[in-house]
């Protein structure tokens, strides 16, 4: 079953739950609604199932509006975070429940009954259990009884909450493959919210990053992992370091920042220099911009003008930095750090201290600390630590060598 | 054991231990057992033959029928009103919810006294509306009617008040659940949201029902003690009593008495198997 979102919006009274959300998911996709809390991702999914209401926008069910359509009617089947068994039911009976409640018209006879809540006990590995009642089974089995339940009514779409947020991180993952493996066979068309990227990444065939009410990027893990359209995607989907860049005519990208390492003797700054303001690296453009906007007050300034910066100066100041280059943010995750004793000129290094190795794993995960007290992660491997003797307390020096940059 | 020989450090010495116990025994027997002791005492005075003449007295056998036949109105309007206020409250959002909880509380802040002189004066004959009830030949106060008013305001918190804070606990994803799977509003609430309120609810019952038929202020106010008429058994037994009937106002009393010991009874039964069922739910 295809499923469409279009220009849902959702407010719960001055929160803003939605902002015109479009989404398209093909019949048989398993996609992952991921994001912070508070993004707006199980409204999103609740919308769809009919359990909320948008106030504005429409909900396409095969290509049908399904506003109107009652939630009994929409064929759907919905897993919820905290499994929501019926707990004085028996685990048979909380998977009966569906077919059982059915006009007669379209009930099955009570053999049938059984033999399919059977069938998917079977499934879920819990045929053993069925007499037993919910208080009586784990975690994971009471998930796995609630996706049977959902199951059995043969949905066309089923809806996942946060399927696996409230089992131990092993459990979880066994139930996560085991989902991805169950859609595998079944393909019915699923949408899972969850707020854990490892576990978008490993389940779904979609990934929708959803924050504040707004999607931010739609596309296979593999697209958003590696190709992120902006810093929150990029930010949300793992551990990084943030550097303050700079793009020059060429397009190429230079860090800005104020304790770079350099090799020659550094030229004598004035003191007074705020340490953070990136723009005392660069002289001409600090004459530009005097030029250009004669109150602004900046690095090297000896009087400091109390005139506060008007909307037109900024503007003007946007303009003189778009023609001398970009001012950019520039990413780059633990693993694309490169470390090193030994730095060359070719390159612009971050002299650091190294504050904390754990050397557990194939991967070593180092945490520097760099002059301007900001902290640096990087991740590598075990063999090259070894090689280059790294100790607690030693400076090395740092290069983000695989960057992404976001203006 | 009682006391503990090996007092680990939030354990009062022996002597503490022994002068609370003391005292908390020692008020439960003088207020509550005593009187209990008593009124059984006073009722079988005079005999097994007095006690049963006094009960099956007619005035005494209409008081107890005008007793059950009020309970038996009053409480299940209350479960109604209860279960409907509980589950508008715990399961939706909607304006004045606030106002509402505050208003179910009113009975428990009001005095009885109070609120049948309101009915008195809404449905008597100084007021409007009373002339026009009696202008139309409709009985309110005075009348049964007018009890059965006054004993539901005086009860309605009961049941509400049990659910609502189980209710919102529980929440309303079982429900959705229940929804979601194909199921109606009403078998939704027969089939999910009853089994899981079932001992609260039987709870509130319990407590309403004793109310119900334990309750004089209000009662007092509205019946104007009219014997065979409006008497309900405490009225009557006050009656008996202000007539030097002692033997028989505490044989009436007596059957009031059970009915206490009896509901403690149950309501103690509730909550042991009611506790045994919340620890299997929070596994």
């Amino acid at each position: 079953m295809g499923i469409e979102v279009r220009n849902i919006k959702k407010n719960f009274g001055d929160f803003v739950a939605l902002k015109d959300v479009n989404l398209k998911v093909n019949d048989g996709e398993l996609v992952a609604l991921l994001g912070p809390s508070g993004s707006g991702k199980t409204t999103l999914l609740r919308i769809i199932a009919g359990l909320e209401y948008a106030d504005s926008g429409s909900v396409l069910i095969d290509g049908n509006e399904a506003n109107s359509m009652h939630v009994k009617e929409r064929n759907v089947g919905f897993v919820f975070q905290h499994y929501a068994l019926f707990k004085h039911m028996t685990v048979f009976d909380n998977v009966a429940f569906g077919l059982r409640v059915r006009p007669k018209h379209v009930r099955p006879p009570v053999s049938e009954i059984t033999d399919r809540v059977m069938a998917l006990l079977k499934l879920v590995h819990l045929d053993k259990f069925y007499d037993r009642y919910p208080s009586q089974l784990s975690g994971g089995q009471r998930q796995r009884v609630a996706l049977a339940r959902s199951l059995a009514v043969e949905p066309k779409l089923l809806l996942l909450d946060e399927p696996f947020g409230a089992l131990d991180a092993k459990v979880r993952k066994e139930l996560r493959r085991w989902l991805r493996r169950l859609h595998d066979d079944m393909h019915i068309t699923s949408i899972f919210v969850t707020h854990d990227q490892e576990e978008a990444m490993e389940v779904s065939d979609r990934v929708v990053v959803m924050n504040h009410g707004r999607i931010e990027q739609v596309g296979t893990p593999e697209e958003v992992y590696h190709h992120p359209t902006n810093g929150f995607v990029y930010d949300f989907l793992g551990n990084y370091n943030e550097f303050i860049g700079w793009k020059d005519e060429n397009g190429d990208v230079h860090l800005a920042e104020d304790d770079l390492w350099e090799s020659k003797t550094p030229e004598a700054a004035p003191i007074s220099t705020p340490r953070t303001n990136w723009l005392s690296r660069y002289p001409e453009l600090i004459g530009a911009l005097r030029k250009v906007v004669p109150g602004l007050p900046l690095p090297g300034d000896t009087t400091v003008s109390s005139r506060p910066v008007s909307k037109t100066t900024r503007a003007q100041m946007r303009a003189v930095l778009a023609e001398r280059g970009i001012p950019v943010r520039v990413f780059a995750r633990p693993h694309e750090m490169f470390v090193t004793k030994t730095p060359d000129d070719a390159h612009e290094y971050i002299p650091v201290e190294v504050i904390h190795i754990n050397p557990a794993g194939a991967l070593a995960k180092i945490e520097m600390q760099r002059k301007n007290g900001l902290i640096l992660q990087a991740e590598i491997p075990k063999t090259i630590i070894d090689s280059l003797v790294i100790r607690r307390g030693e400076q090395v020096f740092v290069r983000p060598k695989n960057i992404r940059v976001f203006e | 054991m009682i006391f503990s020989k090996n007092p680990s450090p939030i354990t009062e010495s022996l002597w503490i231990q022994a002068l609370l116990m003391f005292l908390g025994l020692g008020f439960m027997a003088i207020l509550v057992v005593l009187p209990l002791a008593s009124v059984f005492a006073e009722a079988f005075r005079q005999g097994w033959v007095a006690y049963r003449d006094a009960l099956a007295h007619p005035q005494a056998i209409y008081a107890i029928k005008l007793t059950l036949l009020v309970a038996a109105i009053a409480v299940p309007l209350n479960v109604a009103f209860g279960l409907a206020a509980s589950w508008a409250i715990a399961k939706f959002e909607f304006a004045g919810k606030r106002l509402l909880i505050t208003f179910i509380d009113l009975p428990f802040s009001v005095s009885p006294v109070i609120s049948g002189l309101i009915y008195v004066l809404l449905f008597g004959a100084g007021s409007q509306f009373g002339q026009w009830l009696s202008d139309n030949d409709i009985e309110i106060v005075f009348a049964v009617p007018g009890l059965v008013i006054a004993t539901i305001f005086v009860t309605f918190p009961f049941v509400a008040r049990e659910l609502i804070p189980l209710m919102e606990e529980q929440g309303t994803e079982e429900e959705e659940a229940a929804i979601m799977l194909g199921a109606g509003g009403l078998r939704t609430f027969i089939s999910v949201t009853l089994p899981n309120i079932k001992w609260g609810l039987f709870y509130g019952v319990l407590l309403c029902n004793a109310r119900a038929m334990g309750e004089f202020g209000a009662v007092s106010v509205v019946s104007g003690h009219i014997r065979g008429k409006t008497n309900t058994v405490p009225l009557h037994v006050e009656i008996l009593y202000n007539e030097y009937n002692f033997v028989a106002a505490f044989a009436v009393a007596s059957i009031l008495t059970i009915l206490a010991l009896v509901t403690l009874l149950l309501k103690s039964l509730i909550e042991f198997k009611f506790a045994a069922e919340i620890r299997a739910k929070k596994k």
